[in-house]
């Protein structure tokens, strides 16, 4: 390491442990994943500036600053760590830090316009917790309460920037048996106040509430304003296991012309061919295999194999927020059931950016170089990440926990392990 | 008075020398299944040895020998090469059946949380023999699991160990002869549950004094009993000797036992080490609090549950011989689970004599305890720990065995042990790891891609029908 890198490094350190910063970058002998669906193949990448320069065989080092020797390894661009509240839970019990939900408002039912990234907060714990585990964004949920609508979201890429959303605005439907309870008493009930509330679209309307039949305040100006930006710009998450609630959602989505997606899919299978004709991508997560409720009585391990085999653009979610790394688990699962390797390894890199509208994930020229090196192979349980890189930049690979660790892994703590401060 | 004495003993004596029959006994009976000679398998045996190229032989539900030996001439061979073999996964921590699937409001029966000591309820009582739970756990490698209480109470009440065999009644799930546990738990839950109804415990302090008071009755309890019993066989002695030394004291003691109360049965029996105390406790500031209460009342913890900060006192839980069952990443979810590190399982396992349990706590996780002990064993060899698998393989299945006071019997291929066994497709800590065939009692009870071995619980008979598969 010459001098100057050493004390950039020193500043990287000094300045709230942010990522040590290379200009140029050269990972060799990789087992390279580029993020889409096609085998790995050995390649070296070049990294300049934060975006991959060079992806090929040979690269020379004398082009870069630093290299680092893969020495075979697997390398993927950093992972989707599904739908979650990460930067917007620090403690899931810990009501006043968590910003996921709005819950029990004086005004309205529908609240679309309810956008949880006003509360993002990239120097959570859980954000550096779930990025040393290879993660290197997520798609912020308003979460699914007993709401109808729960709110909006978007990307957001684990990079410490306050702002750094991408993608389409994300609206958040629940049309789950759940929801159907708590909203009009019954799943009918709710899609009869969905349909007043997206008919009002079309409709004429002067100020104030749009309201339903008994007076009721369904949907605010602002609420309508969002859904219809999101109509024309935006992406519907709806949360749907049932079959038949699936094919409501795609019915619905026609009417109105939404670009929908579906979320849970336990059943998704059952309606497989009419998810791949509609072109609709369906999230799940391959661990559902029991009839945790009368939605998903045909939850099954293959479900993912399925819907992949019939042609249906295919995401996961692990349901967690301080647990998302167990994402990479579940789609090791999947594959497990059947699912091909390298459909999993698209479905948890590139997909989930070009299904929620997110720059190009993969490993390629002109790309953000958001890279990972894996110990080994990275939908399996045996590895691990040794080495994050965000922009280009090596991640120093430490969080809350890993301080923990360093703390009471010494078998002498001396004066007492409150003196050990890594 | 030694005519009063002699016309109560004939009635008194048989009642109360006789131990109270079992309550709501076991009628699980294996049935007999073939012998099994499994060949050229790799196998970890539980106890922290791995064999390689050996074979193992079960038979009449047992393991006959490990290594070479006799085989009956009806024996079933199979081949094991490439194929690892491990004991049965224990799972200590789980509530199938208590809170089953589907999760119903009318199907939730694990927490009576009514009031903060429930000791007398008894988690079998709520078990729902159809939760296809069960069978999904089977598929798993699971072949016993010990069905708790949840912790919303201070104590919780009994826990039950089943074995993983399908059946119209938890009795004919019930490990024979396997202690109750008693479920208790520390911290948020029972003051967040009784707080939140301005009742007592609203505080930690408020919990420990509950537990203290609800220990001392059980002291007084057991005291009464103990006195009542003695009298009972001081009466007996001077019966048989014709002595005039029993004293009309304890002739009428004899005719007045102490009231039963089922709350301080089980609290007396936790005293008494007849029932194992499972106690749910995050932080480690309380489980040396718990320790400490234990020493005061003379009781044993034997298993902290989630112990998400057990690796800040790996040491102290060695010493007091107390088993850790723990997640493997499970974090965040609340403010007494913030510190949760993932090489918790592997620091509690390092400690000289630590007791180290991978539980699920999740119908989920229960289905894939080798995938969370692989977690674990992967964090502690990346923390520099030595852990090769056949010593990971003690956190699913000896160290769960000995927790649940089973251990003589089974959490380990040993000879003479119950022959619950699983036979993997490969080495069981990783992702594509899946059971072939997993034996309980040696029965085969389930099988891969094979609908004869591959129960179904009631509930999913005739579901979905119409669906093109």
């Amino acid at each position: 390491m010459n001098t100057t890198r050493f004390v950039i490094a020193l500043l990287g350190h000094l300045l709230l442990a942010s990522p040590s910063y290379t200009a140029s970058l050269l990972i060799t002998n990789g087992t390279v994943f580029i993020g889409d669906d096609a085998p790995s193949s050995q390649l070296d990448i070049l990294i300049e500036d934060g975006l991959v320069e060079a992806v090929g065989s040979d690269l020379s080092a004398a082009d870069a600053d630093q290299v680092i020797d893969a020495a075979g390894r697997p390398v993927t661009p950093a992972l989707f760590a599904g739908i979650t509240a990460a930067g917007l839970s620090e403690i899931g019990m810990v009501y006043e830090a968590v910003d996921s939900r709005l819950n029990e408002l004086y005004t309205g039912l529908m609240h679309p316009e309810f956008d949880v990234r006003k509360a993002y907060n990239p120097l959570s714990s859980v954000v550096p917790v779930t990025r040393i585990e290879g993660y290197g964004y997520t798609l912020l949920a308003a979460a699914f309460g007993d709401r109808t609508i729960s709110g909006q979201g978007s990307l957001v890429r684990f990079d410490s920037g306050f702002d750094s959303f991408e993608g389409k605005t994300t609206i958040f439907v629940n049309v789950d048996g759940y929801s159907g309870n708590k909203i009009g008493g019954s799943r009918a009930a709710h899609w009869m106040l969905l349909e007043t509330a997206f008919s009002s679209l079309a409709a004429k309307q002067g100020n104030g509430f749009w309201l339903t039949h008994n007076e009721h305040p369904l949907i605010n100006q602002d609420g309508r304003a969002t859904l219809k930006d999101a109509r024309e710009n935006g992406i519907f998450v709806f949360r749907a296991n049932r079959a038949s609630d699936i094919l409501q959602v795609l019915a619905f989505s026609r009417k109105h012309q939404l670009n929908a997606i579906i979320s849970g899919g336990q059943e998704a299978w059952i309606v497989r061919e009419a998810l791949a004709e509609s072109g609709t991508p369906v999230v799940i997560n391959a661990l559902d295999n029991l009839p945790g409720s009368f939605d998903g009585l045909g939850a099954r391990l293959d479900n993912a194999a399925l819907l992949h085999r019939a042609g249906v653009s295919l995401l996961f979610t692990s349901g967690e927020t301080h647990n998302a790394r167990k994402l990479r688990q579940v789609a090791g699962n999947a594959v497990a059931n059947g699912l091909p390797y390298e459909a999993a390894i698209a479905a948890m890199t590139s997909r989930p950016a070009e299904v929620f509208g997110g720059k190009p994930r993969m490993i390629a020229p002109g790309l953000r170089a958001d890279v990972v090196i894996w110990s080994d192979d990275p939908l399996n349980i045996t590895s691990a990440a040794d080495q994050v890189i965000i922009d280009g930049k090596l991640d120093p690979m430490t969080s809350r926990q890993t301080e923990l660790l360093k703390r009471y892994l010494p078998t002498e703590p001396g004066l007492g392990r409150a003196y050990i401060n890594p | 008075m030694r005519s009063l004495f002699f016309a109560l003993t004939p009635l008194l004596i048989p009642m109360v020398l006789q131990a109270q029959p079992e309550a709501f006994p076991s009628t699980y009976e294996a049935p007999s299944g073939p012998p099994v000679l499994f060949k050229n398998a790799t196998i970890l045996t539980g106890d922290g040895r791995r064999l390689d190229d050996t074979d193992l032989y079960i038979a009449n539900g047992q393991i006959q020998w490990v290594g070479a030996g006799e085989i009956g001439p009806d024996a079933t061979a199979v081949d094991a090469s490439d194929r690892w073999i491990t004991p049965g996964l224990i799972d200590v921590h789980s509530h199938l059946g208590v809170y089953p699937s589907p999760g119903v409001a009318a199907h939730s029966d694990g927490n009576e949380a009514t009031a903060p000591v429930t000791a007398e309820v008894w988690a079998e009582h709520s078990v729902w023999p159809q939760d296809p739970g069960f069978s999904r756990a089977l598929a798993g490698g699971v072949t016993a699991m010990q069905i708790l209480p949840g912790s919303a109470n201070l104590f919780g009440g009994r826990g039950v160990t089943l074995k993983n065999v399908p059946s119209i009644s938890y009795q004919g799930m019930k490990f024979p002869d396997a202690p109750h546990g008693l479920k208790m738990a520390c911290g948020e839950n029972p003051k967040r549950v009784y707080g939140g109804r301005t009742q007592a415990p609203s505080t930690r302090m408020g919990n420990v004094a509950a537990y203290r008071s609800a220990w001392i009755r059980a002291q007084r309890y057991q005291a009464d009993w103990d006195r009542y019993n003695q009298a009972v066989k001081d009466a007996a002695e001077a019966a048989e000797n014709d002595s005039s030394g029993a004293s009309v004291a304890s002739a009428l003691l004899t005719n007045t036992p102490p009231r039963r109360n089922l709350e301080l049965d089980t609290l007396a029996g936790a005293l008494r080490g007849d029932i194992l105390v499972h106690m749910h406790c995050y932080r480690a500031d309380e489980m040396l609090t718990i320790l400490d209460m234990a020493e005061e009342f003379g009781y044993r913890v034997g298993t902290f549950h989630h112990g998400v900060e057990a690796y800040k006192i790996a040491d102290e839980l060695a010493e007091n011989d107390v088993c850790g069952a723990l997640w493997s990443d499970w974090w965040g979810f609340k403010i007494e689970a913030y510190d949760g590190i993932q090489e918790n399982i592997a620091l509690v396992d390092r400690a000289t004599g630590g007791c180290a349990i991978v539980h699920s706590d999740s119908d989920e996780g229960i289905q894939r305890l080798n995938q969370e002990a692989a977690k674990a064993m992967l964090r502690g060899n990346r923390a520099g720990l030595d852990i090769p698998p056949e010593r990971a393989i003690r956190w699913i299945t000896y160290n769960a065995a000995k927790s649940l006071g089973v251990h003589e019997q089974t959490g380990s291929i040993e000879d003479g042990k119950m022959a619950d066994v699983v036979l993997w497709n490969q080495d069981p800590f990783s992702v594509y790891a899946k059971p072939l065939q997993v034996y309980i009692d040696g029965v085969l009870r389930y099988e891969q891609d094979n609908p004869s071995l591959s129960p179904k619980s009631d509930f999913e008979l005739g579901q979905l029908m119409g669906t093109a598969q």
